[in-house]
């Protein structure tokens, strides 16, 4: 058993082998304010990046990447996304992030049902997608369970971090799991915390019962502890002004409580109370719809103002937008900075659009070797060949943990096959 | 205010007055018009009326007009709303609008085929359901413009997104899910005030697992893909027959052999089969998958219709040589893809190769945030099909957009690019209209400044948003 650990570990850390890479000629933006480097040159070595600077020599012995005056980013951090926990939207068996049926719900470990196999690695991947949120969508609660870190790294390892946070339902959405109103959803979210607070006072405290109807399981009651220390996010989607007040308040009654909202549609209205309570916001920059009583205000101004005011702001590949996907968060935060070129227009500058995909979840997520680049980070980058922001740039090159990844993916072999049609000698199944 | 509404309204039975009679000229002149009873082609017509603009000159812009030209540093003239000429330099009339685009872009207006504003409305809750009529796997009765709300806040967001005209669909729980009808996102209180003039209907068919998964589920037909098409092919037969029968009849009427009384029993749903069957309603099938697509095409070929697109089309890319052979458009978007089962092959290629194959390509959205920039999906399609070879110019790009969107909706003699004569539905745009950055400055459509981005009087606030949190903010 010792010696497959072994094994393992040398696997692992075969980068540490591997000649350091010099990427020469870049533009690095490296998502540090408005920072960006020309001619830079990126040292890479032993999977963190070692040197950073405009036209510094590579080392003897390095692979020499010349990025052609292209851009060098971050890896982008893609949170919150279904990644390894959903291969097919609309096929239940292969969708692990919920469980509507399921006894528990604050205590259902994403971690336990990551599949790196999955081939939205390979997809993402090639999108410049470097490390992930895998979160749960509650289906039984309004808390859904512990969310994973995953990177995407071929050669793995895919889970970095199991139990990262905590992902709960307020508004409308809450008030739906809960019974069917808001106060229902504000009384099942209190009623576990507060038995997570009466477990934390005393060990032996009867805080949940086993049988089906009890409405606390210890399990469940157990695995927001670290909640209500603090020392694990709470990711709560709440969409509504009034709601996302009512999500500040719970500092007060849980002063260590480190909530995230998701969604946030109206949070541009309660920008300031947000930003006060240092509370980061993870939101779309594409929301512009009235699409319920709860996103009545929904605008595109939404990251700009948040920005403005001081928030953390995240974009994430959030649903209520069709077809999104981790693949397009360079385009919705290039949008963000769109959006600040409209008259009455709020958005972001590129340095803050950029951040909003890799500095800031980054630091969100307590990934405080990633998301910029700067000496000392892991080596997650990418080069792409023109405006990572532009709809029709891509990544030509992309490394995690200093590591060069394959850029191929089962929707590049699918676009090799059907390249050229027509009646061949074997039928297109047979390989070319 | 109340007598003029009165007086709108008799203005409006005196329109559809008419209409009626425009169709009675038009009938054979051998007949005994009385004595021969007829349905009716449009007894909903459409009510839109341009509204005033402006004659306009635009200069200095790039102008990509939609057939697949470029012109850099030109003009374009807008009056009577039309293109009234464009060009390297135009003739600027006394008293026309002058704007200086220099750097700015100008383009035909974006069509979007596939579109659920209206008959999916914001806000999206249970009583604004109105897209799936899904209580028979056959409604081909039902259409959609009745179920339009002409006050969805999505048209204005779809009008700044640039889009001067769309085809709202019923949904695909059904086999035949009703007729479309081709709008202008321009507000007014009833749909017929929406009503593209004079744009054929559209029969909506869906093929794949939506069907199967509705009806299998109540443990009725379609529980599968081969049930699906059965009974497709049944109620094909059915309409074969219902057609005869009024053929038959008409035959004998003109003749003055039949009697009103004789005429058949109008079979609202068979109506709509009986005009694709004639080639006057447009085949909008829903369909993901290259072998389905393949069924439905045998399927067309077996009762003599013809599907003018397959929309979604996931793997089009997989048969793009058998739609150009068929002259069948698909109508896709650039990169969504394993949502589904029957989605799991969807490649961001898809558009350009069918369209290197030669077939129709059209980008469509499919959804209320999606048709604000179709412009940004079209440049993902068209960077995919650069990373695979091919050569893709945006302003050629700009085809999947405009001009092939109208020909799929039959409009294309009117809208779907900037050539004279036709309706001047254009769109300035701040920056090249692929890149991210870009956003439309002032939509024309028919020759009038419908949105303007820099002028909250010409940004449209549907009655929903008035007195709600954020209306009238900038979107």
């Amino acid at each position: 058993m010792k010696r497959v650990l072994l094994l393992c570990a040398a696997a692992l850390s075969a980068p540490a082998l591997a000649a350091p890479i010099a990427i020469t000629g870049a533009t690095a933006h490296t998502a540090r304010g408005e920072e960006v480097i020309q001619n830079a040159t990126i040292i890479i070595d032993n999977g963190r990046i070692t040197a950073i600077g405009a036209g510094l020599p590579a080392p003897a012995g390095a692979t020499v990447i010349d990025a052609k005056g292209q851009p060098v980013t971050p890896g982008i951090i893609a949170v919150p996304s279904d990644l390894g926990l959903t291969e097919v939207g609309g096929v239940r068996e292969t969708n692990d992030g919920s469980a509507r049926g399921a006894p528990f719900s604050a205590s259902l470990d994403m971690a336990s049902a990551i599949n790196p196999a999955s081939l939205q690695f390979a997809i993402y991947r090639m999108a410049g997608v470097t490390r992930a949120a895998a979160a749960p969508d509650p289906g039984k609660t309004v808390f859904g369970g512990q969310g994973a870190l995953v990177s995407l790294a071929a050669t793995g390892p895919t889970l970095i971090r199991p139990r990262a946070f905590q992902f709960a339902e307020f508004g409308q959405n809450g008030a739906r799991l809960a019974g069917g109103s808001r106060p229902a959803a504000y009384a099942q979210l209190i009623h576990l915390l507060d038995a997570a607070k009466r477990l934390a006072a005393n060990p032996a405290a009867d805080v949940g019962g086993e049988d089906e109807g009890s409405l606390a399981k210890r399990r469940d009651v157990e695995a927001l502890l670290p909640v209500l220390k603090g020392e694990q996010l709470l990711m709560i989607h709440a969409e509504r002004a009034a709601d996302i007040r009512e999500v500040l308040k719970l500092k007060v009654r849980y002063p260590a409580l480190r909530p995230v909202l998701v969604g946030a549609r109206e949070a541009w209205l309660a920008a300031a109370d947000i930003a006060r309570a240092g509370v980061p916001v993870i939101t779309h920059s594409l929301y512009d719809l009235p699409d319920d009583f709860e996103g009545l205000a929904a605008s595109r101004n939404n990251a700009g103002i948040l920005q403005a005011a001081g928030v953390t702001v995240v974009l994430g590949p959030l649903g209520g937008i069709g077809g999104t996907t981790p693949v397009n968060l360079p385009g919705y935060a290039g949008n963000a900075v769109g959006q600040g070129l409209i008259p009455g227009g709020k958005g972001l500058t590129r340095g803050q659009a950029l951040a909003s995909i890799t500095a800031n979840p980054a630091r969100m997520l307590g990934l405080t070797d990633t998301g910029t680049l700067e000496v000392g980070k892991r080596a997650d980058l990418v080069l792409w060949d023109g405006d990572p922001l532009e709809l029709m740039s891509t990544p030509t090159n992309v490394w995690i943990d200093g590591v060069a990844q394959p850029m191929t993916s089962r929707q590049t072999e699918l676009a090799q096959r059907y390249k050229t049609l027509g009646r061949t000698d074997l039928p297109l199944q047979y390989p070319r | 205010m109340y007598s003029n509404y009165l007086l709108a309204t008799a203005a409006l039975a005196l329109a559809t007055a008419g209409v009626a009679k425009d169709k009675d000229r038009d009938k054979p002149a051998a007949a005994a018009p009385a004595d021969v009873v007829r349905i009716g082609k449009d007894p909903w017509p459409s009510q839109y009326k341009p509204y005033p603009g402006q004659t306009t000159v635009i200069r200095g812009a790039t102008i990509y007009d939609g057939t697949g030209r470029r012109m850099d540093n030109a003009m374009i003239r807008i009056e009577n709303g039309k293109v009234a000429e464009i060009g390297q330099t135009v003739a600027m009339p006394a008293g026309a609008r002058l704007i200086e685009a220099a750097g700015k872009y100008v383009t035909a207006g974006i069509i979007d085929i596939h579109s659920h504003l209206g008959v999916y409305p914001s806000p999206g809750v249970d009583a604004h359901s109105d897209g799936n009529e899904a209580t028979s796997p056959a409604r081909p009765e039902v259409w959609a413009e009745h179920s339009v709300w002409p006050q969805d806040p999505g048209f204005s967001r779809a009008l700044a997104g640039g889009i001067t005209a769309l085809h709202a669909l019923p949904g695909s729980a059904n086999l035949f899910g009703g007729r479309g009808v081709t709008l202008k996102p321009v507000y007014g209180r009833s749909v017929q005030e929406l009503k593209f003039p004079n744009a054929p209907y559209s029969l909506k068919m869906a093929c794949g697992e939506n069907p199967k998964r509705v009806y299998g589920s109540r443990n009725q037909l379609p529980s599968t893909r081969m049930g699906n098409i059965a009974y497709a092919r049944q109620l094909w037969s059915d309409a074969t027959a219902y057609k005869r029968r009024w053929e038959d009849y008409t035959k004998r009427a003109e003749a003055g052999t039949a009697k009103p009384t004789d005429a058949p029993r109008r079979e609202l749903a068979l109506d709509t089969l009986a005009g694709v069957l004639s080639g006057e309603i447009l085949v909008q099938n829903h369909c993901y998958r290259a072998d389905e697509m393949a069924n439905v095409i045998s399927m067309a070929k077996e009762f003599g219709y013809k599907v003018t697109a397959f929309h979604h089309a996931v793997e089009s890319y997989k048969i793009a040589d058998m739609l150009k052979a068929e002259g069948i458009c698909s109508a896709m978007w650039a990169d969504w893809y394993g949502f589904k089962m029957e989605s799991y092959d969807g490649i961001r290629e898809n558009i350009a190769l069918v369209d290197a194959a030669g077939a129709c390509a059209i980008v469509h959205s499919d959804d209320a945030n999606g048709i604000q920039r179709l412009n940004q999906e079209a440049a993902k399609a068209m960077a995919a099909g650069r990373r695979l070879g091919l050569a893709i110019t945006p302003e050629y790009a700009w085809t999947w957009l405009s001009l092939n969107p109208a020909k799929g909706l039959g409009i294309a003699d009117r809208t779907g690019s900037l050539e004279v004569g036709k309706a001047a539905d254009v769109v300035l745009w701040s920056a090249e209209p692929f890149s991210v950055y870009a956003r439309p400055m002032q939509v024309w459509i028919d020759g009038a400044l419908m949105y303007d981005w820099g002028d909250p009087k010409r940004r449209p606030i549907a009655d929903f948003e008035l007195g709600q949190p954020g209306e009238g903010e900038v979107k």
